[in-house]
């Protein structure tokens, strides 16, 4: 509605600093045409522009989900990211089989599809050359449910974080708990807080990026304790998602609910942020968390 | 992709049970943990009430009707049973007062304890109020609440946990149901009293973690505790609820799983039958349970004690290093 009489710029500007992801620069296979994913929009997107315009459709602003490679690249200096814990595979504790759907071959799906060993990407690296330490969930792989390999990654990126006193950034996408691991799964809520709880009291912060859609364990564990809580642009963010809510009470929800815009209202998060201005954001709070170290450090100084 | 690479499995530091411990070794190569074998007095047990449940049914799925037995006990009715005093303390002094989570003061053994579990209501126009014990977010920040005030005046803490799941609702998203839960996550894993968690019944989802994250989990024999119940694990998983019976048996959410997993510290046994059929006893087996572990957190100091349930939850998870 906000949109309707706005016309459209002729053109998209690269925006300043966040850059396309490495899909943009090869553009080797990609379709030249995409369609948004909107069901209201269903523009037809010219794929360079598409991509340069960082997945986000230049009529409606709908946000396209990200890989996690892609988000990694689109927030840190080019160049500085260094992955780690990058070997940790996931097992199969319960020995989990069902008809048709043993874990084992779920996982073989998921790697396949998402290129990745599993649903989180953890690593260091600089923003605007501030250090911090990173962990960002991959949508694409097994809907970037929570196991014990994210959970994890999780608290060793929390422990990196508080022994080198770097902020953590974690950019989380997740349809909440991975049922093949059952409760180990659960466990992984407890294990991620009990890291970050450490990490608070070495008084390091961490922020929390909530993009679309993060739901379930993910959303009450870790990702709902950040010291600062910004929703993407458009992101569907709950504890029970949409469907299961209309399933279980008949009600039908309004299409707004449960989306950044709605969380803001209802105080959850500190800020709704554009892609466009998620890396520039990002520089400026760690700027200003790094301002208070400096601070206290004057003040050491001219109290000594 | 290394899939067969060293099993890197991290068994819990805190000193539990041997039972517990010895099984955790025990982890084959492919990565399951086995199956117990557990004393004879532990196994299921055959009947539910007086009716044998059809031969189809899984030993998991028995369970779970155990554990949702219309007649088991709930939160207050061990607080009638356990406790020589109780007063009920109400709200989060912040939007409302959750019946679905009760708490306050109770008197165990001549001390001072605080007392916060799950309600469920015994028929339906209790359940109106209780909503099946389906917690709200002012019933977590309620909890929150009182777990400070313990915290403030040196009360250790006991929770019951007894949810089928968090409440599925639009009201729950807009009050922040993920956020009340993680919060409580958080508060608890650094609470400076020794805190003792009993999954009674139901241990459903993030709203059952909401109340247990402790020093000590015990769990009732015929207790369930999972990460989403049955039916919605099976709704998740293969888009069917009716697939529940599957669910159970796959998910593994018996308490004697739970004790091999590590992820509980002791069973709590049930009267023959199940809890249901003797509430006073029931209520005695878990009586001395708590007692006895909170005599031996007693005497940790507080800084100690938190770094203890660090331990214990920073080292629950199974992967491939």
């Amino acid at each position: 509605m906000r949109n309707l009489f706005r016309k459209a710029p002729p053109y998209i500007t690269v925006p300043g600093r966040a850059r396309p992801g490495p899909a943009a620069e090869s553009n080797g296979s990609d379709s030249l045409w995409v369609r948004c994913e909107n069901e209201r929009c269903r523009e037809l997107l010219y794929g360079r522009e598409f991509e340069n315009n960082l997945k986000v459709c230049h009529k409606c602003e709908h946000h396209a989900r990200l890989p996690g490679r892609e988000r990694v690249s689109q927030l840190v200096d080019e160049g500085t990211f260094a992955e780690h814990d990058a070997r940790l595979a996931p097992a199969d504790p319960l020995g989990f089989a069902a008809e048709g759907a043993s874990y084992r071959s779920k996982l073989s799906e998921a790697t396949s599809k998402a290129h990745e060993r599993e649903a989180a990407i953890a690593g260091s690296a600089t923003i605007d050359r501030l250090p911090i330490e990173l962990v960002v969930l991959d949508f694409a792989f097994m809907g970037a449910s929570m196991g014990s390999v994210v959970g994890e990654k999780v608290a060793r990126a929390a422990d990196r974080a508080a022994d080198r006193s770097t902020a953590l950034v974690t950019v989380n996408a997740s349809g909440g708990a991975r049922m093949q691991e059952g409760i180990f799964s659960l466990m992984q809520m407890a294990k991620t807080v009990t890291a970050l709880a450490r990490l608070g009291a070495a008084g390091v912060p961490h922020v929390s990026i909530l993009v679309d859609p993060t739901l379930g364990g993910v959303t009450a564990s870790y990702a709902g304790v950040g010291d600062l809580i910004i929703a993407e642009q458009g992101a569907l963010v709950g504890f029970a998602g949409p469907r299961v809510i209309e399933q279980i009470t008949k009600q039908k929800l309004p299409p707004d609910a449960q989306r950044a815009d709605f969380l803001l209202e209802h105080g959850m998060v500190d800020l709704v942020v554009h892609r466009r201005d998620l890396r520039a954001t990002l520089s400026k709070l760690l700027r200003l968390y790094a301002g208070v170290r400096r601070l206290s450090e004057v003040c050491a100084e001219t109290a000594g | 992709m290394r899939r067969n690479g060293r099993l890197k499995f991290k068994a819990q530091d805190t000193p539990g049970p041997g039972a517990a411990a010895e099984s955790l070794h025990a982890i084959t190569s492919d990565g399951r943990v086995p199956r117990p074998s557990l004393p004879h007095e532990v196994r299921p047990p055959a009947t539910f009430g007086t009716e044998r449940l059809g031969g189809r049914t899984s030993s998991a799925w028995e369970r779970v009707q155990l554990a949702r037995h219309p007649q088991r006990p709930y939160t207050l009715d061990y607080v009638q049973l356990m406790f020589s005093e109780f007063v009920e303390l109400h709200g989060d002094r912040l939007f409302g007062d959750d019946a679905a989570i009760v708490g306050g003061l109770a008197t165990l053994h001549a001390r001072t304890v605080m007392l916060i579990g799950h309600q469920k209501g015994r028929d339906t126009r209790d359940n109106l109020l209780r909503r099946f014990g389906m917690a709200r977010p002012e019933g977590y920040r309620k909890a929150l609440r009182l777990m400070r005030h313990a915290e403030k005046f040196g009360m250790p803490v006991i929770t019951l946990i007894d949810i089928p799941g968090a409440d599925p609702s639009l009201v729950a998203e807009e009050r922040g149901q993920a956020f009340a839960i993680a919060e409580n996550l958080l508060a608890m894993s650094r609470l400076r009293v020794p805190i003792v968690s009993a999954i009674i019944g139901e241990g459903g989802s993030g709203g059952a973690l909401a109340l247990g994250v402790a020093d000590r989990v015990l769990m009732l024999e015929n207790a369930i505790y999972s990460v989403a119940s049955p039916e919605a694990a099976a709704s998740i998983l293969w888009k069917d609820g009716a697939r529940g019976p599957e669910a159970a048996e796959a998910m593994r959410i018996t308490a004697d799983d739970l004790l091999a997993f590590g992820v509980v510290d002791a069973i709590v046994p049930e009267p023959a039958g199940g809890a249901h059929t003797d509430h006073a006893a029931a209520a005695q087996k878990l009586q001395d349970a708590l007692v006895s572990q909170l005599s031996q957190l007693d005497r940790l100091p507080p800084d100690e004690l938190v770094e203890q349930r660090t331990r214990r939850y920073r080292a629950i998870g199974v992967f491939e290093a």
